[in-house]
């Protein structure tokens, strides 16, 4: 068994957020005391966990249009879902013989999985969440063709949007940047009114609207 | 291998057609019935749970397992076939319920003059119009003799709606180009939200006849002849790939369940995954004696019966016969053989993406909530100047607004994929984005059919599935068509930018767009050209039939779930009124 590896985030870093550890239990950083908290990771390396929050954070950037990839979590998230059954392709078809270098529209055939797509990948961004932003852009528009890079844009947007379970959108700083409210139990009262006009109402997380822990599917076999 | 002992009654698949057939025999007759599902058992209870886009929409935990099985797909018979190794074009369902748990529940009928499709074009055009390769045919059954049992499925989902032809009289804000129905929907339309109530203005405004989606989502609390009571709609959004969390949209688990659940002489095994149909000896080889399957425990079970459906999504039907031998498999190069034939896949696409500068709380609505229209379906416009046959119906729905799939899809403007300027534009245009969807006919052709796949096979060694498929110059040409209306009814709606689709390529296997592949066992008025008979009995096994949109001869603009169970109530009809009399052909 591998030494276990964590991810440290500072409050100052996450702009003082709520954060899901291993267990799912919330702890609320304050930037002002510059907490910080040892989230375990299930998959990565703590060298490859800085590298891809730091890559997830140029392409979904905390900036003046508000919060982005870091303070959603996205790096956790990523490692969450790669070291559960997506990540190990338990649900796609993997039976030979792979054509590689298939058309486009068969949809992926390649024989690697997700995990191994990232390991690989991260091998060629070593050293990435020492640059300067500029210098991780360009070094990311190297790679914006790959296959590794298309995957870690949409496992970004899934860690900014998905129900905080899962370990991204944390604090639901993702849903709130959008407007949208998450899990409601009924809209019936205003679906057919506020047209034109923003209808926002608070949201809230799957936990927080059933009142109960669900199991997200990165936890199952 | 097991064998148990014999029942009445065994069904292949614990979906809609196999649980209604269930239902309609469990409670009609004495008769033992048995359904086996190759899934596991679900509940309406836990769909409050899984209100949750990522392990839903983006893992589809509901859908059919592809690790163990899938299909493969190639263009035509001189490419390679390649698996399907992941869920793209369509999404099987599995477990109780099957597809039907995860609809989004649009449920329109079949125009009429769709199960006459080959003598009313031919009567119109000419043979000549029909495009060269084609493999239309009729269905054996008219509009006129299916009509009651529509309704019968209307009144068992409490179909919602708003009805624009009731027995020939035109009704004004419904669908005045629909087939006649004997009544009104069952209950009224679902309410309308904003991008909707737009495309309603906007089209009316065009000269279009808009109309509510009928849907089988109920707007308001509703019971049915069997008695079963079901909660109106909230619109909390979570329909497509998700299972009701409060039973307002109707799936076999709320609305047949019920009533099966109520009756000793039904039971259902789960885990039970069929492979082979077990034909008689040679003395007899008009009749099936029963199917084998592999129980949750992994052991071989053969299950005798005295009568045998297959029921199980769409393309396994096909599968299962090809698998057992029954029937002969069609053959594109000669024309012959008729199992496999007719591959179809309805012709779905976002027509127009419409970007606007007011937001649309689009969060809220249902599947099937929203307005269409049929102006431009079947034979409704004039195709005289046109280089097609056939057509579709547009629409604005609520339907797939969640985040993780919607954030990113910006105007063409935007040049940016990544970045903070991609991000800026994403944030804004996350709730300013509407799609016009278009649903559209697929003609049968020949070249387009289902076979054994020589390489690749499922998690027992059996060979997959193997669709030939690809679009013609007909729907290339109807896209080309609704794509230039669509676009014209969004600049209408008042959005600054507008994306049509782009038209369709070959057939792209990673782009949703309905689950509704059909063809492979289909019927027909004779067994030369079909593998059953009008009241989907098999034409040379009698006690075989076979349920489900592998039937259709050719894909329907509408979506096929009223459809699909309105033959399975006549068949049940024709089953406890004629055959359990005289188990013996039925046409």
């Amino acid at each position: 068994m591998r030494r276990r590896e964590f991810l440290t985030l500072s409050a100052a870093s996450i702009g003082g957020v709520l954060v899901y550890s291993l267990d799912r239990e919330v702890s609320r950083l304050s930037a002002q005391a510059d907490q910080s908290i040892r989230v375990p990771l299930r998959f990565f390396s703590q060298a490859e966990a800085l590298i891809v929050a730091a890559a997830a954070s140029r392409i979904f950037p905390s900036d003046e249009a508000g919060p982005g990839a870091r303070e959603a979590g996205v790096a956790v998230y990523i490692d969450r879902q790669l070291a559960g059954p997506w990540g190990r392709d338990r649900h796609r078809y993997t039976q030979e013989p792979f054509e590689e270098d298939a058309p486009q529209e068969f949809g992926y055939q390649g024989k690697a999985t997700p995990r191994q797509i990232y390991r690989q990948g991260l091998k060629d961004l070593k050293g990435l969440d020492r640059l300067k932003t500029a210098e991780q852009d360009q070094k990311l528009v190297q790679i914006e063709t790959t296959l590794f890079f298309s995957l870690l844009r949409r496992n970004t947007i899934e860690g900014m949007f998905c129900d905080p379970i899962h370990g991204g959108n944390i604090d639901m700083v993702g849903w709130q940047l959008i407007g949208f409210p998450g899990p409601r139990m009924s809209n019936y009262d205003d679906v057919d009114k506020h047209f034109g006009e923003a209808f926002r109402p608070k949201a809230a997380s799957l936990r927080q609207v059933t009142g109960h822990k669900v199991r997200p599917s990165e936890d199952q076999e | 291998m097991k064998t148990l002992p014999s029942v009445d009654v065994v069904i292949v698949g614990g979906g809609w057609t196999g649980l209604l057939m269930a239902k309609e025999l469990g409670s009609r007759t004495a008769l033992s019935v048995v359904v086996l599902e190759r899934g596991g058992p679900r509940k309406t209870e836990e769909y409050g749970d899984g209100m949750d886009e990522l392990d839903y929409s983006v893992r589809l935990r509901m859908m059919q397992d592809v690790s163990q099985e899938t299909v493969t797909l190639r263009h035509d018979t001189t490419q390679q076939a390649l698996p399907l190794r992941q869920h793209g074009s369509f999404l099987p369902g599995s477990g109780v319920g099957g597809a039907g748990e995860h609809w989004s529940a649009v449920c329109p009928r079949n125009l009429p003059d769709c199960f006459e499709l080959f003598s009313r074009s031919i009567e119109k055009y000419g043979a000549n119009r029909l495009p060269e390769d084609h493999a239309i045919q009729d269905w054996g059954v008219t509009y006129d003799e299916l009509e009651p049992y529509y309704m019968r499925a209307e009144l068992l989902m409490g179909v919602s709606g708003m009805a624009g032809n009731i027995h020939g009289k035109q009704i004004e804000g419904g669908n005045i180009f629909e087939g006649w129905r004997s009544a009104e929907y069952p209950t009224p339309p679902t309410k309308v939200p904003y991008f909707s109530a737009m495309f309603a203005e906007s089209t009316k405004s065009l000269g279009y006849h808009p109309y509510p989606v009928p849907a089988a989502t109920t707007s308001r609390a509703y019971t049915n002849p069997d008695g079963v009571s079901r909660a109106g709609c909230t619109y909390c959004g979570y329909c497509e790939t998700f299972g009701c969390m409060i039973g307002a949209k109707s799936q076999p688990t709320n609305t047949l369940l019920p009533v099966i659940a109520k009756r000793k002489n039904v039971s259902i095994r789960t885990g039970a995954w069929v492979r082979r149909v077990v034909r008689d000896a040679s003395e007899n080889r008009g009749r099936a004696r029963g199917v084998t399957y592999i129980d949750a425990n992994g052991q071989e079970v053969f299950q005798p019966a005295e009568l045998i459906f297959l029921a199980s999504w769409t393309l396994n039907n096909t599968r299962l016969l090809l698998l057992s031998g029954i029937g002969e498999a069609y053959d594109p190069a000669t024309g012959k053989g008729t199992v496999g034939r007719n591959l179809t896949h309805q012709v779905v696409f976002s027509a127009a993406t419409a970007f606007f500068e007011k937001p649309l709380n689009r969060f809220m609505g249902s599947g099937a909530s929203g307005i269409m229209l049929s102006d431009l379906d079947g034979d409704l416009f004039d195709h005289g100047k046109l280089s097609f046959l056939r057509g579709g119906t547009l629409s604005a729905r609520s339907a797939r607004s969640l985040p993780i799939s919607e954030c990113g899809v910006v105007p063409k403007s935007v040049k940016a994929t990544w970045g903070s300027a991609w991000k800026k534009a994403t944030l804004h245009y996350y709730d300013r984005t509407g799609r016009i969807g278009f649903s559209g006919e697929h003609l049968a052709y020949k070249g387009n059919y289902m076979d054994l796949d020589p390489v690749y096979k499922d998690h027992f060694g059996d060979p997959l599935l193997r669709l030939t498929l690809d679009w013609r110059e007909n729907e290339r040409k109807m896209a080309e068509y609704v794509i230039a209306k669509a676009v014209e009814i969004a600049r209408e709606m008042g959005a600054n930018e507008v994306t049509g689709f782009p038209g369709l390529q070959s057939y792209d296997a990673t782009r949703y767009q309905s689950s509704h592949v059909q063809g492979g066992v289909i019927m027909g008025s004779s067994p030369d050209c079909s593998v059953l008979n009008p009241y989907l009995q098999h034409w040379h096994v009698a006690n075989l039939f076979v349920l489900g949109a592998s039937s259709f001869p050719q894909n329907a603009s509408a979506n096929p779930t009223p459809t699909i169970l309105a033959l399975t109530y006549r068949a049940a009809d024709a089953i406890v009124k004629r055959y359990l009399k005289n188990p013996a052909a039925l046409a």
